[in-house]
Order: structure tokens, then sequence, then C-alpha cells
């Protein structure tokens, strides 16, 4: 037949899974063995002497180091100090943050009053303020507390804005079908909806908190992590340099877990 | 008591001044033990409608009465939305006590509550668990024991199993005809579906396509209990058949409209 003929040759193919490539594989081993090459690069390097132990100590000795200020009970002197300036800015960056966020975020007035301020000083960097606030606060605890506070203010403020705006109005209007007013809206159905935003804002800050403490401490100060490296540095004890960079490094990751387990305690209706 | 939609009309009016007129001179009462449905072509400001009655929405015209209502602290409306708007981050058991909560009742009286509505809509088992752990039938059964916990003078619903797959949104249309034969609430009932209309209501009220309109209102004379049986009986579909018969060109030229 014609037809028969005309028509190609049929192959046999077989229909295989185009988004393969979507499925990351997990590494874990590679993720440690990586780190452990870098510090064994490391150690190798300061141990061939092809850079003075002045600039580049290894990791060894700065662990060793580490280990001295630990008994000597030098390093949390400066991890305390740091901790209750971070501590004392987060708290009032995070309470005056979500109080003015929701203000704005839910009135019109105060959103037409704060939005143009916020606009205008969000984007200079907090470390330029800290002359003037030791000009106004002093040399002491005051301005340092104050300008972590602004620097952490910021992110907290906008993403509560941002939650207050993008809250399911089906869930306000369930509410007010269900009898709530207008305060108890914003306890019972923004404020648990805006939960996920302060958790965002609070990681965001808690870098922002630690990049502004050194910064602060570098400027003035007595003790603190900042100030440790800066002497450290001046008297060139590169060793003691590095457990500061390690302590930051560590202060991190521990505020990073940390708000995750709050996050999974507070809000455990996310998956 | 007797709620009283008394000629609403509702025009939308969008920024550049050019304004959509969705309901015009509705008028019609609800009575008490009521179960009212409101059908209509999609577009044909149902759930305006719904939304004014509930105070969450103005009127351009015309008003919403409630009339020798004995009302003390009982509130005029409660909702069950299409899509639930359960609270997520309240389990089970705290979404249905919100209105109670809200109304001041000690703990042991919202519990009470609570308990005879979860087991009326057959939540047992379930108090503690979250909704986005429940699926579309569970979750719009919490909504429903929500509203009914606040004791409202009239239910209202906007097309509560519209968002349900078929096989359970007929599983929920006899759930629901049982919960009401229990309570006998006043509801105001609102769909896009004529079978569903004629399922549950003691009478349809027919809406046009925009502006809405009533083309008609039916008196669904069958007899309760109403289940299963019902899609094969003869008069049911009968007023099916009635109902399509209004609304057939109505939903023809909305579609096209939209198109």
């Amino acid at each position: 037949m014609i037809g028969e003929v005309d028509r190609p040759m049929l192959e046999k193919a077989i229909v295989r899974d185009k988004t393969y490539f979507l499925q990351m594989k997990e590494h874990p081993w590679l993720s440690i063995a990586s780190l452990m090459m870098i510090l064994l690069l490391w150690e190798g390097v300061s141990a061939m002497g092809w850079v003075p132990h002045l600039f580049l100590p290894a990791p060894s000795s700065v662990l060793s180091e580490g280990w001295t200020m630990l008994k000597t009970g030098i390093i949390f002197k400066h991890i305390f100090s740091s901790l209750g300036r971070i501590l004392w800015g987060f708290i009032i960056a995070c309470s005056l943050g979500i109080f003015v966020g929701i203000l704005i975020g839910f009135f019109s007035i105060p959103e037409a009053i704060g939005n143009p301020i916020i606009a205008a000083t969000f984007p200079i960097p907090k470390i330029a303020i800290l002359p003037l606030l030791i000009l106004w606060l002093g040399i002491g605890e005051a301005s340092k507390v104050a300008v972590i506070a602004l620097g952490v203010f910021f992110p907290m403020v906008i993403n509560v804005y941002t939650g207050v705006k993008n809250v399911d109005p089906l869930l306000i209007k369930a509410a007010l079908s269900l009898g709530s007013n207008r305060a108890r809206i914003i306890r019972k159905v923004i404020f648990p909806s805006i939960l996920p935003m302060i958790f965002a804002g609070m990681k965001l800050g808690i870098g922002i908190a630690l990049l502004l403490v050194v910064a602060a401490e570098m400027v003035a100060a007595d003790a603190g992590i900042g100030f440790m490296i800066l002497t450290a540095a001046d008297l060139m004890q590169t060793k003691k340099l590095m457990v500061g960079l390690i302590v930051l490094s560590l202060l991190g990751i521990f505020f990073n877990w940390l708000f995750q387990k709050l996050e999974r305690f507070f809000i455990p209706w996310k998956q | 008591m007797k709620v009283l939609i008394d000629h609403l009309s509702k025009v939308y009016a969008d920024r550049r001044g050019e304004s959509t007129e969705a309901l015009r001179d509705i008028h019609f009462d609800i009575r008490d033990n009521e179960f009212v449905v409101v059908v209509g072509p999609s577009g044909c400001g149902k759930s305006t409608l719904l939304n004014i009655i509930a105070g969450l929405l103005s009127s351009t015209s015309g008003q919403v009465i409630f009339e020798g209502a004995q009302t003390g602290s009982r509130p005029h409306t409660a909702v069950v939305f299409q899509d639930f708007a359960l609270f997520p981050w309240r389990t089970v058991l705290k979404n249905i006590v919100y209105g109670p909560e809200e109304r001041g009742l000690k703990w042991t009286d919202q519990l009470e509550i609570a308990r005879k509505y979860i087991a009326m809509v057959g939540l047992q088992g379930f108090e503690n668990k979250y909704p986005h752990q429940l699926s579309g039938g569970m979750k719009q059964r919490v909504s429903i024991a929500r509203a009914l916990a606040n004791d409202p003078l009239l239910l209202l619903m906007d097309e509560p199993f519209s968002a349900l797959d078929a096989q359970t949104r007929t599983l929920m249309q006899y759930e629901l005809a049982r919960i009401w034969e229990e309570t006998h609430k006043s509801l105001l009932y609102i769909t896009h579906n004529i079978q569903e209309a004629v399922f549950l209501g003691d009478r349809v009220l027919i809406l046009s396509r925009r502006p809405g309109r009533i083309l008609d209102i039916i008196k669904i004379d069958l007899a309760r209990p109403r289940g299963e049986h019902l899609s094969l009986e003869k008069r049911y579909l009968e007023y099916v058949d009635a109902i399509w018969g209004h609304i057939k060109n109505q939903a023809r030229e909305a579609m096209e409209e939209i198109g």
C-alpha cells in the first residue's frame, strides 16, 4: 500500500524526566570535607613557614590562644559586654519596630506621617550616625546601644509594615463577623499574622547588630569583641585578633540557631 | 424575628470614576427558622449581597433591618466563607470558640459550646489540630461550627462548598441539611449550584446577571428531612429544571460578557 510506504520508520522513544536536575542532591560529607580542607591547607601553609606567623598564625595556635582566653575568663568579659549592648539595642529596636510598624501599617494618619521619615532616614548608614549619637549621648554605653537599636529598628519596622499590609483581608472579615473590634483585630489577627515577618526581621537585625557593635566598640570602648580585635591588631597579637573573628562567627551561628528554635516554638502552625 | 432586606442597591465606583452597578433594588425578607438560598449566574452580585447583610460592605441605598429581634448579646450574623477563613494559628477548638471568646464568655462555657458543635459537625478527635492539617471538607466543618458557636440571629453562607471537590461537596450538602434540621437557624445561603439550592432551601431567590435583580422567588415544597433519595424525585427535578430555565439565558449572557 502506498500509505504504508510513505510513513517514516517508527523508532522507539522512551520519555525521560526533564526536571531531574531540579532535584538537588544533598552532599553532607562534601560540606564538612571542604571546611576541613581549608583548615588543613592553612595549617600546612603556616607549618611550611611560607607566611610569617605574625600575619597568618596557624589555626591550631589560634585555637590554643582561644583556649587560654577561655581558661583565664578574659574572653567572657568581652563577649558579655558586647552581648549586653546587642541585647539592649535589640530589645529596644524590636519593641519599637513592632509598635511603629503596626501603627503605620494599620492607621492611615501615622502611615502618612511615618513613611517619608522612614524613607529618608533608612538609607543613612547607621555607623555614620554614631558620631552624632556620641555627641548627644556621650561616649558610654548609651550611644552604642542607640546605634544598634537604630540599625535593627529599620529592618524590623519595614518587615512589620509589609506584614501588616499583607494580612489576609478575609481573616479580618472573619474576625469582624465574629464580633472583634479594631483593637482585638490587631491583637488576635494582625499580630499572629505578622509573627513570621517579625522573626525574619530579627534574623536580618542580628547580623546588623553584630556589625554595629563591633564598629561602635572600635570607635570607643574599654571592653567588647570589637575593642578586643582592635587592641589586638594594634599590638600585633594576630592570634587574639583571629579568636575575636571566630567568636563573632560563632555568635552569628548561635543567634541563627536560637531564632530558628524560637520561631518553631512561637509559630507551631507553620509546618 | 424577621430580617428585612429593604430595597438594597450597590454601585461600585473605581478610581477612574467608572461605576459598576452590582445590585439593583433587592427586596425580600428572611423569616425565623427559614433556609433561604440565593442562586444566580457568576458575577450577579451574590457575594456583594451577603457582605452587605453581614455588615462587611456598605450599600449604596437601602438597608438591612433585623425586626423584632430579642437580640440581647446575640450577634446579628456570622459568616461561613467559601475559602474557610480559619485562623491558621488557632487549633480547631480555639477557632470554634473565637466568637464566644469575643463575647466574653467564661472558658468553661466556651468549652461547653465548642463541645456541642464539634459533636454536631463531626469533628471529635480533631480538637487540637491546626487548620493546615485538615482536608477541605474538615476545614469547612470547622468554619460552620465556628459560625454556629457564635449563635447568630442569621447565619450567612457564601458558596461554602465551592472550594471542595464534587464528592466532598455532595456529602457536605447532606451534612448541612442534617445540621440545619437539628438547629433550624435562620440561614441565607449563596450558591451558583441549582441542585444545591433546591436540595437545601425553603425558598430560592433567583438573581439576574449584573446588575443583580430578583428574577423570581420560588418556594421549595419538599419534605424534610431531605437526603440522598431526593435527587431522583420528580418534584425535585422539576424545581431544578424551572430554576435552570430562569438562569440559562442569564448565565450565557454573563459568560459571553466576561469573555
